[in-house]
């Protein structure tokens, strides 16, 4: 087991830099931040000066190794932008970013669990086959245009939840959450409700169709012989043994969520991570943008390691493979 | 100099400004007095501010919203004159040494007391290597303390517009730097922060309740404030809210109060609505076309000479605009055409640069054919999708209007942060480019940094080598020339010469929207598009 953390540890350090070299590639083209870090009155001299104290004027390689060389030490540089340090900056935005991914997941299983599992069981009736075709709007629906259409609905029409912003917030230590104060869980519904609408539709259809291969299994014809409630069939039996793609995937998805809340929280002014990227793409905020990328990588490898971990518990057979794989590593 | 002498200048930008600053009353003035202090206004605007530092990002904007809690030795009223601020008064007592005498009484939001040595210490932290502001006090030269009311500032040779420069420079008290180690600026270079990033002590209307980037930013008002307040605002809520569709749903919600930034293509929207105002005039920028005029051009099947360095050949350019198209397809009717190359309001303008050559296909043709290029020429045209007010809209539009005389531009379209570096490097045969002429509200920017010919100081911004001598020599002339009523006339004829010669093609002024709900009674809407929250009143 050591050694498969070891292992997948010196994983996600080679993504990581392979995410932060990509990202020194991409830097280049994608501006030069003293134009705007400057305004129209500064004179050539002073750009020129600017642009050398952020060592703007030296190659990609040697940008990537120096930056590389300060992330060791934990040092990410201070934004251009805002003049704070990239690492705080970053840690305020998580806990946003973070309580906006947990909203949308646990809308996700809350929801598309039980609609999986009605679509599955009364596939032929109106609404299981309504339910299919609205899931088809709900994955192709881009959650800009989701967004914009709720907060036409209920923040301009209805005017019962608000159009952007977290609300009163509480902190806890260094954790700035929402869930405390009305306002702050009246401003969770709507960024919510969007960013986990995919989600939703991802889970109900999944649910669905496992479900509708379990349900032909033998020992469901067994349960059913035993003349067991069609209640205890469908939950305890069949649902069961579905759960188990269920769990992964939406611990995949989390680190998807978090990369999709980008959009949704542009259009809800909802200050996390993504919102802050935004920013930075616009300024040319390269210790930003870096900063960022690094962190998302270490969410998408630290998500993935979890998952193993978890499948590896949850069922014995896996744990032998991977204990015997990580044997044949050594 | 004395002070009297600054009264034609400033009587000069009032006068063009006529019209431009718009003063709202939408109640009787019975009920807006009436009601006691206690209001707080939402202002939903399009980004965050950078920081709560005015001299740590080089941005018009986050200079004017920091401007409710800094102030500066002089001001812009709401028409753009400038007027005393934290000195009452200044004198030249020699062409390079101007003396300030500073309003007595005046205290920092910490309860400090304003004096000269607060005015010595800003102006040392602005003008330090690593201020991004350095550039916009580019005559500075020292400042001495005479005596607790009274500073001295020396500049590099006679400067005509330092008072301008000042109105941007806000002054931080002495003692709250040094407790608080940030008497230098910030360094994104060497990855130096400081406390006036998150922290603010100035002397203006409003001081800093609290702070939460992209979310929310409160200010309240200073009951200590030095000046006779005529807004009736107790609290302002700095919201950012950079989706423009949520901004207008904020305000029809109700969730914001006024927005500086109202869309243009959602102003009929707006104004349908009962409860909200728009209130919609012309910038101070102004949008022209400037050329690639250097010996060959970038990117054409004309290799060996510059079809752009013919005088015919810009004037064909020129002609085949048609700028009413322009104004009513790309800009929503809301542009000001214009046929100079500064606003009206900026002093230097004349009504004679603003008559423009009539849209013209045929004579554009003839030029063309004359100049011997009758099936035209390619170009290569750089415009950006995040830039001016409706740009890619109006690019394209010209793009046609030029293929249609005949020519082919190669539009070129991307994001500002990408188009700038090949605009700097003179990557390009066209640019759509915009000048506002701020912060310093004058003629000698546009001329300064646009159309000199790049040397030392000047010219940062002549990408095309545009640059004449007969152009040079006059802005030369004008910098170091104290008496207005003879530097303006000077401007004048730099402009007149450059608009003979076709040297850029002009647009036009660009729009800007602001809208407010009901709740706001009156605001003040100058054209350089700041919103002055000081000079606001709320029902």
């Amino acid at each position: 087991m050591l050694v498969f953390l070891v292992k997948r540890l010196m994983n996600a350090a080679g993504v990581m830099l392979a995410v932060a070299f990509l990202a020194f590639m991409i830097f280049r083209f994608v501006g030069d931040p003293v134009e705007l870090m400057l305004n129209e009155q500064a004179s050539q001299a002073q750009r020129d000066e600017l642009r050398i104290r952020l060592g703007l004027d030296r190659s990609f390689l040697l940008q990537f190794a120096t930056f590389v060389g300060n992330a060791v030490r934990g040092d990410f540089g201070i934004s251009y932008r805002n003049q704070q340090d990239v690492f705080t900056l970053i840690a305020e935005r998580f806990p946003a970013t973070f309580e906006l991914v947990l909203v949308a997941t646990f809308l996700s299983l809350a929801v598309g669990l039980p609609l999986g599992v009605y679509t599955a069981i009364r596939r032929d009736s109106f609404l299981a086959k309504l339910l299919q075709f609205v899931s088809v709007l709900g994955v192709s629906l881009p959650s800009f245009a989701l967004g914009i259409l709720f907060i036409l609905v209920f923040s301009v029409t209805l005017q019962w939840l608000p159009a952007f912003g977290r609300g009163e917030i509480v902190m806890l230590g260094g954790w700035s959450t929402g869930f405390l104060t009305p306002s702050g869980r009246l401003a969770l519904i709507l960024p919510g409700v969007t960013l986990s609408l995919f989600q939703i539709t991802l889970v109900m259809r999944l649910v669905r169709a496992e479900m509708l291969e379990t349900m032909r299994t033998d020992f469901i014809r067994f349960a059913r012989a035993r003349g067991l409630p069609d209640r205890s069939v469908h939950v305890r039996h069949a649902l069961r043994n579905c759960l188990m793609p269920v769990i992964t995937v939406t611990g995949l998805q989390i680190g998807n969520l978090i990369a999709f809340a980008l959009v949704t929280e542009t259009v809800f002014q909802w200050p996390g991570m993504g919102l802050l990227f935004v920013q930075a793409v616009t300024f040319v905020d390269i210790p930003v943008m870096a900063a960022y990328l690094i962190v998302v990588s270490f969410i998408f490898v630290s998500l993935n390691t979890v998952v193993d971990l978890l499948y590896a518990i949850v069922d014995p057979r896996l744990r032998e493979d991977a204990i015997s794989g990580a044997a044949n590593a050594r | 100099m004395t002070k009297a002498d600054f009264k034609p200048w400033n009587r000069a930008a009032g006068r063009l400004l006529k019209g431009a600053a718009l003063s709202l009353a939408l109640l009787s003035a019975g009920t807006g007095l009436a009601q006691a202090q206690g209001k707080t206004l939402k202002w939903g605007a399009a980004r965050e501010i950078a920081s709560l530092d005015p001299y740590s990002f080089g941005e018009t904007f986050t200079l004017a919203v920091l401007n409710h809690v800094y102030e500066g030795l002089v001001r812009y009223t709401g028409d753009l004159k400038i007027e005393p601020a934290l000195a009452e008064s200044w004198e030249t007592v020699s062409p390079t040494v101007w003396r300030f005498k500073l309003r007595p009484g005046v205290k920092f939001h910490n309860g400090n007391a304003f004096t000269a040595d607060d005015v010595v210490a800003s102006l040392a932290r602005v003008t330090h290597e690593t201020s991004p502001l350095k550039g916009n006090l580019p005559a500075y030269k020292s400042s001495r303390k005479i005596d607790d009311l009274t500073v001295e500032i020396e500049v590099n040779g006679p400067y005509p517009l330092l008072l301008n420069d000042l109105t941007n420079i806000y002054i931080f008290d002495k003692e709250w730097m040094e407790a608080n180690n940030a008497s230098l600026p910030t360094d994104s270079g060497k990855g130096i922060k400081g406390f006036a990033t998150d922290n603010a002590n100035g002397t203006g209307p409003f001081s800093v309740e609290s702070r939460r980037a992209d979310s929310r930013t409160v200010f309240v008002a200073n009951p200590g404030w030095w000046d006779k307040p005529q807004h009736n605002i107790s609290r302002i809520e700095f919201l950012p809210i950079s989706a423009a569709s949520t901004r207008v749903a904020a305000l029809l919600s109700g969730e914001i109060d006024f927005t500086n930034v109202a869309p243009l293509q959602d102003l009929p929207r707006l104004s349908a609505s009962p409860d909200v105002k728009v209130l919609q005039t012309n910038e101070l920028r102004t949008v022209i076309f400037a050329l690639n005029l250097k010996n060959t051009l970038f990117e054409s099947d004309i290799k060996d000479k510059n079809p752009l360095q013919d005088k015919r050949v810009r004037e064909a350019l020129y002609r085949a605009i048609d700028i009413d198209a322009v104004q009513r397809r790309a800009m929503r009717g809301l542009s000001r055409n214009t046929g100079a190359l500064i606003a009206p309001a900026i002093p230097g303008y004349t009504p004679a640069q603003d008559e423009r050559l009539p849209f013209d296909l045929d004579g554009a043709k003839k030029l063309l054919t004359e100049a011997g290029y009758p099936n035209g020429f390619s170009f290569q045209m750089n415009c950006q999708s995040d830039g001016l007010v409706n740009e890619e809209e109006f690019c394209q539009a010209v793009a046609a209007m030029w293929s249609r005389a005949g020519l082919k531009p190669n539009l070129s379209l991307g994001p500002r942060s990408q188009q700038t570096p090949k605009r700097v490097r003179g990557e390009f045969d066209v640019i759509s480019f915009g000048w506002a002429n701020e912060p310093m509200i004058d003629a000698y920017s546009i001329l300064i940094q646009v159309m000199r010919s790049k040397s030392g100081s000047g010219g940062v911004f002549n990408w095309g080598d545009w640059g004449r001598a007969d152009i040079d020599a006059l802005i030369d002339k004008a910098g170091v020339e104290l008496d207005s009523a003879k530097r303006i006339p000077m401007m004048s004829e730099a402009l007149m010469i450059a608009k003979r010669e076709h040297l850029f093609i002009p647009l036009h002024q660009q729009p800007m929207a602001w809208a407010m709900r009901s709740s706001v009674a009156e605001t003040v809407q100058a054209s350089d598009n700041k919103p002055r929250l000081w000079l606001t009143r709320m029902k």
